[in-house]
């Protein structure tokens, strides 16, 4: 074997420990891309096969009851490839075992056929038969969180008709990936469920036979969504449709999409920032490892080594550090994406799963992390060799430090000799101590960047939960009520105080842009569900005008003293044009609120409310619930307390697990990079440290001097990583921006104080196995030869 | 007439650091021949390694001129200058510069792998005593045996010529008499034109000339009329 080839394998085993922290870094880097864009884009994948092979519908729209001739008429419309028509009812469940109603919506499926759009997956069972009144399939999801299996019963209360039906199918329907009971922020399978039964069955228990009262439209390529729509409303109309809407406006199409956008944006700015600061990280390390060859470098120059063998040399060596970093990244990321994706797909209830592996990303994160690595080492390597051999060779000439004047002041009267010699050594490498306290730094950042989206959604949790929506449940009506039904809900067991509110489903159009959205009307000044201003303080509304949360200001583009245009979708269908009086905040989905006595004033009918929203002695739960669950009048009752475990939960799913990924890898860099730094200052002090050692200074005491300036440096990066991460973060959250969550941008001093402990941690652990090589430190062999 | 190998005219080197200037060599004119063995004296920071690293291609010239035979050192790039220390010039560098990672035996196979005409790294090993301790560190070796092994190293090659900067300031004088016999064996059996660097006013009676150094001149230049050996040299 060739000298220098032996050397490589040496050198390589004395920098295991500084090699393998290299590693890390970089495979912390590589992951955190392979492993964030991989499970995004198999989430997206697996979403859109799911949509495609299911036939998930483009187009749906409600109506009180249309002829089924009318499907016919749909067709025809031009750009609709495939319609569905069927019976949609909302039905409040009583499941054994559970104390609070649970609400059902019941979909019917063609008896005789396939259904043809929003295909069903049956988990486990069969579809009910035709004219089987009691047999149902349900959705997984709520099948799973009842421990529901095939022969399950449970009573649906079905046009005001208490009914036994029997689980006989499991199915998924890519239509309800996401299905949110009514008044409900956040999917509670438990406490909403999807149930298909037989057309046949329905038509007969609502009174629908020969009639729809739900649609489904797939669309050919390159249709005019808003066209059909239109004219998809103009069919409708005489039939009580309140209002066609595509997949943006679809409940389960929207959230999934938010999630994934999340998902998307987490994937594309979290990770970038963790490779540009592990490129950066390791350029700088194995920079500083290559200066530490200068005198060999010069030597094998010195003998006539050709520049371009010495470069290969040394290239040998990083290649096989980056290489393994890339590597153990590439494993670590796929795995962990694999992993990632398993989970969300658990999540969302897909059927199937397609992983995708794009090489492009690999060779993305590969290509950036190698560069890095080679620059760092060329820069180094540059430097050397263009000196001259004999300069490059000479023994560093002794350092000339500066005093620094501070030296009789107070502050360092009783600082030791050694303390500053520490001082005096960072100050005379400004730049080599400037590129630790920024490399410290960053790892700072990046463990500020993982951890402060928890910060961030905790503040949305205060402020929805707590501040904004503070009553104990919401109960939802079948139908409009007049305002009189307030009394029987006060009445109800249990409750203290109660709020009505109406929701009625408008578009909203400004320009070019619209949304269908529901306007919720309130009492002016509320105390339950609070309107919060930007600066989450209550607001009374105004006697006239709309009140829009930031979001919906934002998507269509408007400003307080503009107006929209109204189309309501219910009633009367009254277009009007509205001003909008003031932009409030909600983190939470997209709201628009109005005075309710002005909404019954434009809609011209008496006021009606179409729920309440309670507060209750919770000693009387019980007897509430059961008094709920035999009022035919109410469809559905949304638990505040229920939905917030639930948004958490959500989160813990989703955003947490993604965080605590994150948190790990950022974990690990900041201990790849101070442990680096640190075994760096040792490798260039440890002739000077053995000096000390044979003039009679302890091994204590010369720990000590690198203690302190490991400590100073440490302790002047956290500020600075402090900075950095607060810009990384700023930058993170816009991405978390969806029509279902804003995030404010909020980090608590705990983050700051979690993100400086890892790093002092790692300190500590570098401190100490600095400790030890200074113990063990061979002060003759040290004196005697340079390493 | 014995030919010139190294022909310097006028040769200066100022070393710049921040604002100070070193004038490490102010005007040196010099001409080594052919099989000829120099030795060069002068107190410390007289420029002696200076002259020498540049003769040896480790260093640039701040002015005037050095020839290799035919070959203008002051004029030639990077490139050249590698050339010319791989094929023709063996040094002992002051400072042993061993690697420290590689045994003994590794350190001088080194530069046999790169040598036209080397010697095994073993006979090269053997000549200055350390047979024995081929397979030991840098670490492992006293200070004068690493100087063996430098100069092993510069020897094996069996180069032209042969720069040794203090090749026996660590040695006693049993094994610095061993080390320069060694030189003078290569110096008379292959020819190889031969300086080197010494503080030891005793050694100056192996070398045909003498160079004495003094504030980056050459101040006086001696011919030995009579030469001795190596092993009458004590010190
Ligand atoms: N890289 C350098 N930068 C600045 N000054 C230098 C450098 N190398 C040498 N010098 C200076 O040049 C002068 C000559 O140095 P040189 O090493 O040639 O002396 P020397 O005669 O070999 O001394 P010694 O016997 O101590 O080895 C000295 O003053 C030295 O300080
Ligand atoms: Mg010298």
């Amino acid at each position: 074997m060739r000298p220098l080839d032996r050397k490589l394998i040496r050198d390589f085993r004395r920098l295991s420990g500084q090699a393998l922290a290299i590693a890390l870094v970089m495979a912390a880097g590589v992951a955190t891309l392979i492993l964030a864009v991989g499970a995004y884009r198999s989430l997206e994948e697996t979403r859109s096969a799911y949509y495609e092979r299911y036939r998930f519908a483009d187009i749906f729209a409600s109506a009180t009851r249309a002829p089924t001739h009318l499907k016919q008429r749909i067709l025809q419309i031009p750009g609709v490839a495939a319609v569905e028509t069927r019976i949609a009812e909302f039905a409040l469940l009583d499941v054994a075992g559970m104390v609070q109603p649970a609400t059902g919506m019941a979909i019917s499926l063609p008896d005789h056929r396939d259904v043809t759009l929003n295909r069903l997956f049956v988990r486990r069972g069969r579809l009910p038969q035709a004219g089987r009144v009691d047999e149902v399939a349900v959705d997984e999801s709520f099948a799973n969180a009842h421990d529901m299996d095939i022969a399950a019963t449970f009573s649906a209360i079905l046009n005001g008709r208490k009914r036994a039906l029997r689980v006989v199918g499991i199915a998924l329907s890519p239509e309800f990936i996401y299905a949110l009971g009514p008044g409900d922020v956040i999917p509670d399978p438990k406490r909403f469920g999807v149930m298909w039964m037989s057309q046949k069955s329905l038509e007969a228990i609502f009174d629908l036979d020969g009639a729809f009262n739900s649609v489904s439209v797939k669309l050919l390529r390159n249709t005019d969504e808003a066209e059909t729509i239109k004219r998809l409303d103009d069919l409708l109309e005489r039939y009580g449709g309140s209002g066609a809407y595509g997949r943006k406006d679809q409940q389960s199409h929207a959230f999934i999409d938010a999630e994934l956008k999340q998902l998307q944006g987490m994937a594309r700015v979290i990770p970038p920032i963790f490779l540009a600061v592990s490129a950066f990280l390791i350029n700088m390390t194995l920079m500083r490892l290559i200066a530490l060859e200068r005198e060999q470098i010069g030597l094998l120059k010195a003998l006539g080594y050709w520049r371009r063998t010495i470069v290969a040399h040394y290239l040998k060596l990083v290649v096989v550090i980056a290489g393994g970093g890339i590597l153990i990244g590439f494993a670590a990321g796929t795995l962990l994406g694999q992993g990632l994706t398993r989970l969300y797909g658990d999540f969302f209830h897909f059927p199937f799963l397609i992983f995708q592996r794009n090489p492009d990303i690999y060779v993305i994160a590969a290509a950036i992390s190698l560069a890095a690595a080679v620059a760092g080492a060329l820069r180094a390597l540059y430097s050397v060799l263009t000196q001259p051999p004999a300069v490059a060779m000479s023994p560093p000439a002794p350092i000339r430090y500066r005093h620094l004047g501070l030296e009789h002041t107070a502050l360092f009267r009783h600082v030791t000799q050694l303390t500053m010699m520490a001082l005096r050594h960072m100050i005379r490498f400004p730049v080599r101590t400037g590129l630790t306290i920024l490399g410290v730094a960053m790892s700072v950042s990046l463990l500020i960047v993982a951890l402060f989206s928890l910060d961030s959604i905790e503040y949305m949790i205060d402020a929805t939960f707590f501040r904004a929506d503070r009553q104990d449940a919401t109960i939802t009506f079948v139908d409009e009520r007049p305002l009189s039904v307030m009394q029987a809900v006060e009445r109800l067991p249990g409750v203290l105080r109660a709020e009505p509110f109406r929701s009625v489903p408008v578009r909203l159009r400004h320009g070019h842009l619209h949304r269908k959205i529901a306007i919720s009307g309130k009492p002016p000044e509320t105390d339950l569900s609070r309107v919060l201003d930007l600066n989450l303080q209550p607001v009374i509304l105004p006697e006239a005008g709309l009140v829009l949360s930031e979001h919906v200001a934002n998507e269509l583009n408007v400003r307080p003293g503009q107006r929209l245009e109204v189309e309501v979708l219910e009633g009367r269908r009254a277009k009007l044009s509205l001003p909008v009086s003031q932009i409030i905040q909600t983190y939470l989905g997209m709201a628009v609120y109005m005075d309710n006595a002005a909404l019954s004033e434009i809609l011209d009918e008496s006021v009606q409310v179409s729920g309440a929203h309670i507060a209750y002695d919770g000693a009387a739960t019980e007897e509430l619930f059961e008094a709920v669950k035999n009022l035919p009048a109410v469809s559905a009752i949304a638990l505040q307390k229920t939905s917030l475990a639930r948004f958490r939960e959500t989160l813990a799913q989703t955003i947490y697990i993604m965080t605590t990924v994150y948190i790990a890898l950022s974990g690990v860099i900041a201990f790849g990079v101070v442990y680096n730094s640190a075994r760096i200052q040792l490798s260039e002090r440890s002739r000077e440290f053995a000096s000390l050692r044979v003039l009679g200074f302890t091994r204590n005491e010369v720990s000590r001097v690198m203690f302190t300036e490991l400590a100073t440096l440490v302790l002047l990066a956290i500020p600075l990583g402090y900075l950095i991460g607060y810009g990384f973060a700023s930058v993170v959250v816009k991405s978390f921006e969806s029509d279902l969550y804003r995030m404010p941008f909020v980090i608590a001093p705990s983050t700051y104080a979690v993100a400086s402990i890892v790093v002092l941690i790692a300190a500590g652990f570098s401190a100490l196995m600095v400790h030890r090589r200074i113990n063990r430190l061979d002060l003759v062999s040290a004196l005697k030869t340079r390493e | 007439m014995v030919a010139t190998v190294f022909d310097v005219k006028n040769l200066t080197k100022v070393y710049r650091s921040g604002d100070v200037e070193i004038h490490a060599l102010r005007g040196v004119n010099m001409r080594l021949r052919e099989g000829e063995m120099t030795v060069l004296l002068g107190p410390s920071g007289s420029g002696k390694s200076t002259l020498l690293n540049i003769l040896g291609g480790l260093d640039t010239a701040t002015s005037g001129t050095a020839t290799f035979r035919d070959m203008v050192l002051t004029d030639m790039d990077e490139r050249e200058l590698n050339l010319y220390r791989r094929d023709h010039v063996g040094f002992v560098f002051q400072f042993y510069n061993l690697i420290p990672s590689l045994s003994a035996e590794e350190n001088v196979s080194l530069v046999t792998e790169i040598a036209p005409n080397p010697m095994s790294p073993r006979e090269a090993l053997d000549i200055v005593g350390l047979g024995e301790r081929l397979s030991h560190f840098p670490s492992q070796l006293s200070g004068g045996e690493q100087q063996r092994v430098a100069i092993a190293r510069a020897i094996a090659k069996r180069p032209e010529v042969l720069l040794c900067d203090e090749p026996t300031g660590a040695l006693d004088s049993k094994t610095g008499v061993r080390v320069l016999e060694a030189l003078a064996q290569v110096n008379e059996e292959l020819g190889t034109t031969t300086a080197l660097i010494t503080h030891n006013a005793a050694v100056r009676a192996i070398g045909h000339r003498v160079f004495q150094f003094g504030d980056g001149k050459i101040v006086q230049t001696r011919a030995n009329r009579k030469r001795l050996k190596p092993a009458q040299v004590t010190w």
